[in-house]
């Protein structure tokens, strides 16, 4: 599934990243801790998390995410999505909690990475 | 860790100063710098502030006016919610006796709505020191949330928790060898207050206290090992 599909399919925001949208997803990944995501989440992930802190941007680029989903309607700085349209990293907003998104995600067949990997 | 135990405390195991950073508040600070006068005992004044990313930032003064000037910034940017005892405890104020003055009824076990690059430059432009909190935990520090130091954030320095040698920290980190680090107590119980390290100061003063961090104009640091 491309980036694209999952941005009409969630009605989400894209706030950067608008020529990076034909990027295929491999799996999701959700986490707020950046130490966590850096550890685990694999190149042409979807990640889902609430934080919108410039470090995001910098952590999607060094795993080569496909996206970035930025969950509870938190507003990332300009430095954020300066930094996401400079790497070509999609930055998809909604006002709704991680929760909600991962079960829309899930739906529409995209899989964690413990679950590809088995 | 009512003021004049701490002061008693503190004298006994020899530390010539200490700082006291409650969290996201200094309303008791006053009151131990107030019992600690004439005895010897520096106390800088501070808060354990919480960022947005829900990162622990120390922040150090030189005066308890600049800490509760700064308290008041961080309660502008705190939810409004009220301390539920049940779950967080009591968040008592004192008097350097000891004796209660009032109770706190804020939620001070909360993150602010401050970003941490807010949070340094709020400290800064207080006549402040930022200082990022025990990284070497896997909870409220800059390190875990978000992964690494942001590049140009204008930290003072890291501080690591006793139970991780500075060694150890810079092997598994390499890439922050050039941060000044820190050792420090993280005393929340009496027992836990140690000192932890020396430096050299002309005065004790934030600036000289930067000046020890970066080892300049013959100021140092020196941290030392785990009794």
């Amino acid at each position: 599934m491309r980036v694209q599909e999952v941005v009409s399919a969630l009605g989400l925001h894209v706030a950067a990243g608008a020529g990076a949208l034909d990027r295929e997803i491999t799996a999701g990944y959700t986490s707020d801790l950046l130490s966590c995501v850096m550890a685990k989440a694999r190149a042409g992930n979807i990640w889902v998390t609430l934080q919108a802190h410039p470090n995001v941007v910098a952590v999607a680029s060094l795993l080569n995410l496909a996206a970035v989903v930025i969950t509870e309607g938190m507003a990332p700085s300009e430095e954020t999505i300066a930094r996401a349209e400079e790497h070509g990293i999609p930055l998809l907003l909604s006002p709704k909690d991680s929760f909600t998104i991962v079960g829309r995600l899930a739906a529409l067949g995209i899989r964690g990475n413990d679950e590809s990997a088995a | 860790m009512i003021p004049p135990l701490i002061v008693e405390r503190a004298l006994a195991v020899g530390l010539g100063a200490i700082a006291v950073t409650d969290h996201n508040t200094a309303e008791n600070v006053p009151a131990v710098m107030r019992a600690a006068q004439g005895r010897g005992l520096h106390v800088w004044p501070g808060i354990e502030a919480q960022t947005r990313e829900e990162a622990h930032i120390l922040c150090l003064f030189d005066t308890a006016e600049q800490a509760l000037a700064w308290q008041e910034v961080l309660y502008g940017h705190l939810p409004p919610l009220k301390n539920d005892e049940a779950l967080w405890g009591m968040q008592l104020v004192v008097d350097e006796e000891g004796d209660y003055v009032r109770t706190n009824d804020r939620l001070l076990q909360a993150a602010t709505s401050l970003t941490v690059e807010e949070m340094v430059e709020g400290v800064h432009t207080l006549g402040g020191l930022a200082i990022a909190a025990h990284v070497d935990r896997s909870a409220f520090s800059l390190l875990a949330n978000l992964g690494f130091i942001p590049p140009g954030l204008a930290l003072d320095a890291l501080e690591l928790t006793p139970r991780t040698p500075p060694a150890r920290f810079w092997a598994q980190h390499p890439d922050l060898a050039l941060w000044p680090v820190i050792v420090s107590s993280d005393a929340h119980r009496l027992a836990d207050l140690h000192p932890r390290m020396r430096v050299r100061l002309e005065a004790p003063t934030v600036a000289e206290l930067k000046k020890a961090f970066r080892g300049e104009g013959g100021r140092s640091l020196d941290l030392l090992l785990a009794p």
